[in-house]
């Protein structure tokens, strides 16, 4: 560690600082006595059901399909979790099931 | 008005996946800090006040390259601009719930916005407690996983490769529930390849906003056939 206190505080508090500023930033922009207009109504409801399937994608942005291991530990480990979901519908079990399946792929078998 | 254990008994279970994944992860993030050099100090201060799970392991990446503080500030801005849609998507939850505001909008992270808005307060138990002790919770979780992840690695050595892949997999068992609590497809599918359409075209750095836009785009679009055919 070559920084200062009051260095990581600065870079800390910074990173902090810009992450509440993307959170608070549409409650400061419609505050609860102004009327929320339709348009955002609709994209209040709307919104939740796209943006599990951006945050998958943002999960498995890095994986690449035109080398080894083709992306391969991924494709499985989300297969199996889909099939253990739809069969036993355990959210404990299909989520650590397939963590633990892909963690022994990515340090056993596609190393 | 119910007792705090009725509203916290009908509040825990639901935090169970988080808590498996976030306090794995949590300990993955205070492994990495440690094997960086950083005290627990420092681990316990970014989980309670950046805590944002992606950003503070890109906080690592981007101190360990240089001291860049404004640069690591426009880059928090870029990685989680999708925050501005958890907060969209909560105005109308977030409505009247006073004093735990404030605490409701900064702890909206990934988790707890999928988690809140997929479920509602059994009968009788008072929903402003309910959403405050689930958000609460996760943090606890997550601030709890960090610390022992900072404990565990000053102590022994791990193998962690491959355990972000939890919030993955949280995420497949999110998207799986939403896709089978409603008939009409097209907005989960608007978003999932939307966001690998312009993975392609974007690459892996810069993909998030314009994913956001192309969303964006198409709900707007959309919403006359939507709101007729109903997405709830």
């Amino acid at each position: 560690m070559t920084y200062s206190s009051g260095q990581l505080l600065l870079f800390f508090g910074l990173i902090a600082l810009g992450t509440l500023i993307t959170r608070a930033l549409p409650f400061l922009l419609f505050p609860e006595k102004k009327e929320i207009p339709k348009y955002i109504k609709y994209l209040a409801d709307i919104l939740p059901f796209t943006i599990i399937g951006l945050l998958v994608v943002y999960c498995l942005k890095d994986v690449t399909l035109n080398r080894t291991p083709y992306a391969l530990p991924e494709f499985i480990s989300i297969l199996a979790i889909i099939v253990l979901h739809l069969w036993k519908k355990n959210t404990l079990l299909s989520i650590g099931g397939g963590s633990l399946l892909y963690m022994l792929l990515v340090q056993n078998i596609f190393v | 008005m119910n007792s705090n254990k009725a509203v916290l008994r009908a509040a825990l279970p639901l935090t169970i996946p988080v808590f498996t994944g976030f306090i794995v992860l949590g300990a993955a993030y205070g492994i990495l800090m440690d094997s960086k050099g950083f005290s627990l100090f420092w681990i316990l201060f970014t989980s309670l006040f950046i805590y944002a799970g992606s950003m503070q392991f890109v906080a690592v990446a981007l101190i360990s390259a240089g001291f860049d503080p404004i640069g690591a500030f426009f880059m928090t801005l870029m990685v989680n601009a999708r925050h501005l849609f958890y907060g969209i998507s909560m105005l109308g939850k977030f409505k009247g719930i006073g004093r735990i505001k404030p605490y409701m909008i900064f702890s909206l992270t990934d988790e707890t916005f999928s988690l809140l808005c997929s479920v509602e307060p059994p009968e009788g138990i008072d929903r402003k407690r309910f959403m405050f002790f689930i958000s609460v919770f996760i943090q606890g979780y997550w601030v709890t996983g960090s610390l022992l992840g900072g404990v565990l690695g000053s102590m022994f050595k791990f193998n962690t490769k491959g355990i972000d892949f939890v919030l993955t997999a949280l995420f497949v068992v999110i998207f799986i529930n939403q896709w089978q609590s409603t008939k009409n497809h097209i907005p989960a599918l608007i978003g999932i390849l939307g966001a690998i359409l312009c993975r392609i075209i974007f690459g892996p750095a810069d993909f998030i906003i314009p994913s956001m836009i192309f969303i964006l785009l198409m709900v707007t679009i959309l919403k006359r056939p939507m709101e007729r055919r109903g997405f709830k």
